[in-house]
This record gives C-alpha cells, sequence and structure tokens, in this order.
C-alpha cells in the first residue's frame, strides 16, 4: 500500500514537470530547461512505475533498453531538413505502442468491465490510425510515395463504410468482448487500414496539418490508454499533448484559411483548376551575376523561405549571402509564413541551424506592412505562400489564404528550379509580374553564386 | 492489470480529462510560432507516457507469454517515442541557445 502511495505522489511530480515544461516552452530562454525538466518528469514516471508491487523486470528492462538505444540512434541522426518526417516517425512509434497495450490489456483480461473494454477499443483505434496515418505521412515527406493527394472513386464511400464497419463493430465488441477475440482482431486491422486510408487523399502542402493532427491523436491515445490502466498521469499528459495537437492544427488550418474538413476531405491539389483570370505577362529571368547588381545597390532585403529550401539544403548559404548583405550596409530579414516548409514552424528550425538571429525571423503579420519599403524581396523555394492571387481571385483555390506580400516589395527574386507549379499544382502569378525577376536552377548553387559574387566584388 | 473502471472511476477521470485539455490549449496558446517544431517534438515525447501502460503489460502479466511480448514490443516503441522526442527536441533548441551566446560577443 505504501509503495502505491509514494508511486502515486511521483506520479503527481511528474505530471507537475510535464506541466512547468510546456510553460517554459513559451520563450526560447526558457525553452531548453523546459525540454529536461519534462524528460526529468518522465524519468520520474517510468522509475515509479518500476515500483510497483509483483512486476517482472527481466523483458521491462531489455525494452526499456532497446528502445532508448534506437531512440537516441535516430534523434542524433536525423538532419534537421528531415524534422517533419522524424516527428512523424515518433508520432506512429506512440501510437502503435497505445494500440499494444490495449491489446496486451484486452488479451490477459478479456471480460472487462464495459467502460474498461470501450477505453481499450479507444486506445486501439485511435493508436491503430496514429500509426500507420504517421506512417504513410512519413513516406510522403520522404517521397518514398507521391506528395500528391491519392484519390480514387469511391473513395469518400469506402472511407464511410470503413467507419461505419469500425463504430458497429465497436459496439457489439463492447457490449460482449469475452467471446470476439476474432472481432478485436478485427477492429485493430481495419483501425490500422483507417490511418492509411486518411492521410494518402492528403497532398504533401498540408502535411503541416496532418502532422499536427497525428500529435493530437497520439496524446489522445495516450489518454485512452490512461482510462485502461486506470492511470491520472498518463490521462494529464495524454491530454496535454493532445490539445498541444489541436491547438497548432488550428494554428495551421487559420494560416491557410481552409477549415479541418477542407484539408482533411477536399484531395487539394489533386486537380489543377484553372484559374478564370489568364495570367498575363511574361517571365523575365536573371542571371545571379545581374541579381548580384540589385541586391549589391538593395538598402533592404527579404528572404521568404519556403520547403524548397529544405530540399535544397541551402539554409547555410542563404545565411552566409544575408551576413554579406549586412556588411554592405543593407538590412537583411526573413519572413515566415505561418505554413511554410512541411511542419509548424520547420522553417524556424532550419534557419535557427544555420545560426540566423532570430531577431531577423518575421511573422507574416509583422513584415507585411513594411513590405512596400523593402528593395529586395527573394522568395526562395516558396510558391503559394506568396501567391497574389489569393487577395483577388475568387475562383483561385487558395483565394483568402493570408499571403507574405512579396509582390509589394520594388523588385522580387523567385528563386525556381523550374516553371512547375508548388504543391498545390497552381499557377503562380506573381512570376509574370513587372517588378518580378526569376532566377532559375538549384536554390543552393544559385546563392552560392551570389555570396562568391559579392565576395569578389568586395 | 486487474482494476477494472466503473461510473464513479470513469466521471474522475473524465473530469482529469477535461482539465487536463483546458489547461493544454491555454499553456499551448503562449508558444511563439518559432518554436512550434521543438514544442512539436516536445510535446510528442511526453505522448510517450504510454510506457507506462507499456511497463505495467509486460511486468503484470504473469503466465502470458503473448502479452509479456505485447508488452516488450510496447515499451522499446515507446521508448523510441520519448528518447528520439527528447533528445532531438534538445538537439533543436541548443541551437537557439548557441545562437544567443553568439550574439552577445
Amino acid at each position: 500500500m505504501n509503495l502505491t502511495i509514494i508511486t502515486n505522489i511521483i506520479y503527481i511530480i511528474a505530471s507537475i514537470l510535464f506541466i512547468i515544461g510546456l510553460k517554459r516552452m513559451s520563450s526560447p530562454k526558457t525553452a531548453r530547461n523546459a525540454n529536461l525538466l519534462s524528460a526529468v518528469g518522465m524519468l520520474l514516471a517510468i522509475v515509479a512505475t518500476l515500483l510497483t508491487k509483483g512486476l517482472e523486470f527481466e523483458w521491462i528492462i531489455i525494452g526499456l533498453v532497446i528502445g532508448s538505444v534506437i531512440g537516441i540512434f535516430m534523434a542524433l541522426k536525423v538532419a534537421m531538413t528531415a524534422m517533419p518526417q522524424m516527428v512523424a516517425l515518433l508520432n506512429g512509434s506512440g501510437g502503435l505502442a497505445s494500440l499494444l497495450v490495449g491489446w496486451a490489456s484486452y488479451h490477459f483480461t478479456p471480460a472487462s468491465s464495459l467502460l474498461t473494454t470501450v477505453s481499450t477499443y479507444l486506445a486501439v483505434l485511435i493508436g491503430g490510425v496514429t500509426f500507420t496515418g504517421s506512417v504513410m505521412a512519413w513516406a510522403k515527406l520522404e517521397e518514398k510515395i507521391t506528395g500528391r493527394p491519392i484519390q480514387f472513386a469511391g473513395q469518400k464511400i469506402a472511407n464511410s463504410l470503413l467507419l461505419a464497419v469500425l463504430v458497429i463493430g465497436g459496439i457489439i465488441f463492447c457490449m460482449n468482448p469475452a467471446g470476439n477475440y476474432p472481432l478485436f482482431l478485427i477492429i485493430i486491422v481495419l483501425s490500422l487500414v483507417l490511418g492509411v486510408m486518411v492521410v494518402i487523399p492528403i497532398g504533401g502542402a498540408d502535411m503541416p496539418v496532418v502532422i499536427s493532427l497525428l500529435n493530437s491523436y497520439s496524446g489522445m491515445a495516450g489518454a485512452a490508454t490512461g482510462f485502461v490502466i486506470i492511470n491520472s498521469m498518463l490521462i494529464v499528459a495524454g491530454s496535454l499533448v493532445g490539445a498541444s495537437g489541436i491547438i497548432l492544427t488550428q494554428i495551421m488550418c487559420k494560416a491557410m484559411n481552409r477549415s479541418l474538413k477542407n484539408v482533411l476531405f477536399s484531395g487539394f491539389g489533386s486537380v489543377k483548376k484553372q484559374s478564370s483570370s489568364a495570367v498575363k505577362g511574361e517571365i523575365k529571368a536573371l542571371s545571379p551575376q545581374d541579381a548580384y547588381l540589385v541586391l549589391e545597390a538593395a538598402r533592404s532585403v527579404v528572404f521568404v523561405p519556403g520547403y524548397g529550401l529544405a530540399v535544397a539544403q541551402a539554409q547555410h548559404v542563404v545565411k552566409e549571402l544575408a551576413e554579406l548583405l549586412e556588411k554592405n550596409g543593407a538590412e537583411a530579414r526573413f519572413a515566415i509564413h505561418p505554413v511554410a516548409g512541411r511542419m509548424p514552424g520547420h522553417m524556424n528550425i532550419l534557419l535557427a541551424e544555420a545560426n540566423v538571429p532570430y531577431e531577423q525571423l518575421l511573422e507574416m503579420d509583422n513584415i507585411n506592412p513594411t513590405m512596400e519599403t523593402v528593395d529586395v524581396c527573394m522568395v526562395i523555394g516558396a510558391n503559394d505562400v506568396v501567391n497574389p492571387a489569393s487577395r483577388h481571385d475568387k475562383n483561385s483555390p487558395i483565394y483568402g489564404m493570408p499571403i507574405i506580400n512579396a509582390d509589394k516589395a520594388k523588385t522580387v527574386f523567385v528563386l525556381k528550379r523550374s516553371m512547375a507549379t508548388g504543391f498545390a499544382g497552381i499557377e503562380n502569378e506573381l512570376f509574370y509580374y513587372d517588378n518580378t525577376r526569376m532566377i532559375f536552377g538549384d536554390a543552393k548553387s544559385t546563392l552560392q553564386a551570389l555570396v562568391t559574387e559579392f565576395k569578389s566584388g568586395h | 492489470m486487474e482494476t477494472q473502471l466503473d461510473a464513479l472511476g470513469l466521471i474522475d477521470l473524465t473530469f482529469l480529462f477535461i482539465i487536463a485539455i483546458f489547461l493544454g490549449v491555454e499553456l499551448i496558446s503562449k508558444v511563439p510560432s518559432i518554436l512550434h517544431t521543438p514544442l512539436m517534438s516536445g510535446s510528442n515525447a511526453i505522448s510517450g507516457i504510454t510506457v507506462v501502460g507499456a511497463i505495467l503489460s509486460t511486468g503484470l502479466t504473469p503466465g502470458s507469454t503473448f502479452c509479456t511480448a505485447l508488452g516488450t514490443l510496447a515499451v522499446i516503441l515507446a521508448m523510441i517515442n520519448v528518447v528520439g522526442g527528447y533528445v532531438v527536441t534538445n538537439r533543436m533548441l541548443e541551437m537557439f541557445k548557441s545562437k544567443e551566446q553568439g550574439q552577445k560577443k
């Protein structure tokens, strides 16, 4: 009995550490310390659990060691540009763990109370969806499968049927858990299928929403597990994570001016919708050498990074260029769109890796009012987040999405591989504007060429 | 692993669940967008708290090899989530820190 009390007191301390950890995440100055506090909380939670009476340690220790080694290895090996994939994988791993805990709990005591059975069902369902959903998100981000939405005839009907079977199956299962082991296995399989089905129709550019949502699910799966084993700390921790996922999902949807429903079900970017107003004007290409002359004279330069920056691994060289511009007496800043990249805050992390001072990183709402005074706005691997069609073309699929007003700058440079459309498959009229110059080629080599010009010019 | 959830227990836990969700929403809304990626990987690590359930499934299911196997696998996966999440978050946040020092110079 005493041991149980001690365990629970430690659980309370761990929960408090998780909460303080999240609270201190609100500033870059305290964030690192926050992460350590949260990790200590987790360590305490694990130690407290190991105090449980009658535990057989052998396999637990083996599991803890193997998991930690793999975790450390993955975390140290991953490149900053691949962070969205990493988070997706970690999410999936947590989801599968919840599923397995639910399964083990059911296998050991099939005839549980109705409420425990319902919780088990939810832990398995949410855990399963989180697992395969995350794996699909990972595959899309790694480009193991196409980043474009995968849609087929009858997809919505198939998904509705799947969901209906899961709900009805769940009800039958919960009424008589002991006699329905095969049904339980079917529920596991269908949950896994559902995870695949819900993520494949979502396009690569919408991944920030998907990753946030899966993050929320993995928390909810943890909370559901808490209901299964009746553990308050699991519920608190799971809910905190669930809430963080919900908030980030909301922020991402708002940044795209789309509802969650639209993101999840519309297959955005699968069909190339023709914009009503045909794009006018001509493309004006520019060589890096000529671009240098403009940059050299510029007093204010704003970089707009997008996913292309991550793909080209150009974060270090752009920082070098920014430094040279500052040395040249210009003001260099970075404008970060909330959904630039493939996960919330993706660009911030890349630029932080390259040691760009975070005072130079500006959010969309802060940079837009000053855009007219900017001499050169350099768009690097971004597309839809600077498409002016969102302001005036009601037929554009991205109409209403808040954008960085790159077109308002005196000169716009667009660094791009080719004239291909962005992930949303929409023609970008910015490229045809009078003040826009296209610099074709790999972003990293273009930026490198500019850096070389600057160095030899001085 | 033998305790069962009854109606009163459910009410207590649901109460906790709802309060914690509200608390989470309050806390997270204050995190600036610059820290969203570490927030995500850090909170992700917290969701590995399932490891507690996994440990109990592994160690408190005497006589069932199958449960021990499921539990062990769950412990491994949850630990990947926990350790991977915290280490990678720390790596990211370190970059913010080193930059601060760089500026002081």
